[in-house]
């Protein structure tokens, strides 16, 4: 019982820390109601949404916008802006899901193998990453979804494998400070398990860090998405996804400014969100980069 | 320092077989027949047999990786499937658009990255500083392939300031003499006097410039910011201010050259990273460089081609950011003992 409290203390400070420490931060609070925004668009799209995202309607095509029929206007195929962007963000919460899910599971194991178990292991995932990190980013998640070939999922596992590096440098770099570090020499002078010592010892430490880094990869896997499918190599049409709806207004750039502007300012702002709150969970959690 | 270089060097062989074995699994583990992928569904059996033995497609993998490797190590990329040239000569007439364009994006975004950051340090915590680093984040979170668009709606369709694509006006009938553009207009100018190629194809780079600059201008002010705010904390810098210098010399003399040593380091990895921005960039304004090159091979399916671009691109991305390395030990010997 008493090694329970032990435990908690340290990890429910941090949390208070944390809210306390962002409820002063104005960044932070914009970021939360953006992110707010953004769930809530996503998880009540169909109640939001006045219209079906996929109808067309064909003699409304390209009406103007802030009219009380389409507030956002139509796009080529009459179909309401408004509410496919309500649905874009259903697929980008999907994308930035998924896509973090992926890198950050494949990174922490990787991450904290490499960490703690050092040697030959080490060295070859850390070579295989340099190798990743040999191509830049935007280039990596294209060869790869053209391994896959192109669909919403290959381009979401595309930028899920992309982000492994980034994670698994993370995880690494803290397992490598926390191992050396009095308390764990003393679990496992106890007798403490590797298993054990990893989950229960290290791992509550490389929280923080992951966090600031996986709020940073929503933003960043929305933002590669949009551009994959912009590219035609991520969302196919009729799909909302708001890249892909950029890239088909592409055309439509002189006669109808709106078709390309409103989708694009739902990615700047959900991406914006997330990049304001990474930046003061940072500034939050660690103190050093505070100015 | 040569050994420093030796290392890196040496560290770099592994990594550059890694890109280029990846680049083969690409077109190996790729669904369904490359081949047939390349000449469509309805080609006949005779036409993907034959292309099929024409890139050595039918032999065994590891046969197919040895000639692949033996072809790389010589710069062989094959032959383009859409156009029938070489890769390699087709990635040589369109690197300079790419160079060209990401140098001036790169001066973009170097000038007003560190202007914005040394004045947000400055002005820490007023207005103007909020602003700016609002600005920046804004601008690290930009969709530049819709900022691109955005771009053109104004100030070429809006406006009508701007030309919307391409590198020069079509109707100069240029003569590229070195495929630097802005190179050769001025060489233009000197032997004929004429400006207006010059005009021209500046005005052509402009948007472009800005679009691909853009990210990398924001995230140049924030360093800066962070890495000026940090050198003005320093003991010298209140000795200086002390002694009565004036504010002016302290930052821009004594304080800007130590804030600029990871500004530097951040410039040449964004370079590089320009280089794979300009796919989307390039797209966009119909602009004749390697990016806008690679995604219409990738559209095409013509595998020789993506292969050869995408290992000439990490090549220059990961010789490019050596360099920086190299550079940064120069200016900071403190990281070659480590």
């Amino acid at each position: 019982m008493t090694d329970d409290t032990t435990l908690h203390i340290p990890e429910q400070s941090l949390f208070r820390e944390t809210i306390v420490g962002l409820s002063k931060n104005k960044g932070a609070i914009a970021g939360l109601i953006i992110i707010c925004l953004f769930i809530i668009s996503a998880l009540g799209a169909p109640l939001i949404a006045p219209h079906d995202p996929v109808r067309q309607v064909i003699e409304h095509r390209l009406a103007k916008p802030f009219t009380p029929s389409y507030i956002l206007g139509t796009d080529d195929l009459g179909r309401d802006l408004f509410s496919r962007i309500v649905y874009g963000s259903r697929i980008s919460l999907i994308i930035g899901i998924v896509s973090v899910g992926i890198s950050l599971s494949f990174g922490l194991i990787i991450g904290t193998l490499s960490g703690y178990y050092g040697g030959w292991f080490d060295r070859i995932v850390m070579r295989l990453i340099d190798i990743m990190l040999a191509f830049p980013y935007i280039l990596l998640t294209i060869v790869i979804v053209a391994i896959l070939g192109a669909s919403l999922l290959n381009a979401m596992i595309a930028i899920g494998i992309s982000q492994i590096p980034q994670y698994a440098r993370v995880v690494r770099a803290t397992v490598l400070a926390e191992k050396e570090n009095d308390y764990v020499v003393a679990e496992r002078s106890l007798g403490a398990h590797d298993l054990e010592l990893m989950l229960r010892t290290i791992l509550p430490n490389c929280i923080a860090p992951i966090f600031v880094q996986a709020t940073l990869g929503i933003g960043d896997a929305i933002l590669s998405s949009a551009a994959l499918s912009f590219l035609g190599l991520g969302a196919q049409p009729p799909t909302p996804e708001w890249g892909l709806m950029v890239a088909t207004a592409k055309e439509f750039v002189t006669s109808a400014w709106w078709v390309v502007t409103f989708p694009g300012i739902a990615i700047l702002l959900t991406v914006l969100g997330f990049n304001l709150m990474s930046d003061s969970l940072r500034d939050v959690l660690d103190p050093r980069l505070k100015d | 320092m040569i050994r420093y270089l030796v290392k890196r060097l040496a560290l770099l062989i592994p990594t550059l077989f890694g890109v280029v074995t990846l680049v083969f699994a690409m077109i190996a583990l790729s669904p369904g027949d490359p081949a047939q992928a390349m000449l469509g569904e309805r080609a006949n059996k005779e036409s993907v047999e034959k292309l099929r033995e024409q890139l050595g497609l039918d032999k065994p993998l590891g046969v197919q990786y040895v000639n692949y490797l033996k072809r790389i190590a010589v710069l062989d990329f094959q032959n383009s499937i859409k156009t029938g040239q070489p890769v390699i000569q087709e990635i040589r007439a369109r690197f300079p658009a790419t160079i060209e364009l990401s140098i001036f994006a790169m001066l973009f975004a170097a000038f007003f990255g560190i202007l914005i950051g040394i004045v947000s340090a400055t002005h820490k915590n007023t207005w103007v500083d909020y602003t700016s680093m609002a600005g920046a984040l804004t601008g690290v979170s930009m969709p530049i392939f819709w900022l691109g668009l955005v771009l053109m709606l104004i100030f070429s369709i809006g406006l009508n300031l701007l030309p919307t694509g391409g590198r020069i006006d079509i109707r100069m009938y240029f003569t590229p003499i070195t495929g630097f553009y802005v190179l050769d207009s001025i060489i233009y100018l000197f032997k004929e006097g004429n400006p207006a190629y010059l005009v021209s194809v500046i005005k052509h780079l402009i948007l472009p410039a800005v679009a691909l600059g853009t990210i990398p201008l924001a995230i140049i002010a924030r360093i800066t910011r962070s890495s000026m705010l940090e050198v003005l904390k320093q003991d010298y810098i209140r000795t200086a201010r002390a002694a009565g210098i004036s504010e002016h010399k302290i930052i821009y003399q004594y304080a800007l050259r130590n804030a600029l040593l990871p500004v530097v380091t951040v410039i040449g990895l964004q370079f590089g990273l320009l280089l794979s921005g300009a796919i989307l960039t390039e797209t966009i304004f119909a602009w004749p460089g390697i990016g806008k090159w690679i995604y219409n091979a990738i559209e095409a399916r013509d595998y020789p081609a993506v292969q050869g671009g995408i290992i000439i691109i990490a090549t220059t991305f990961v010789f490019i950011n050596l360099v920086v390395d190299l550079l940064y030990s120069v200016i900071n010997p403190k990281v070659r003992l480590s």
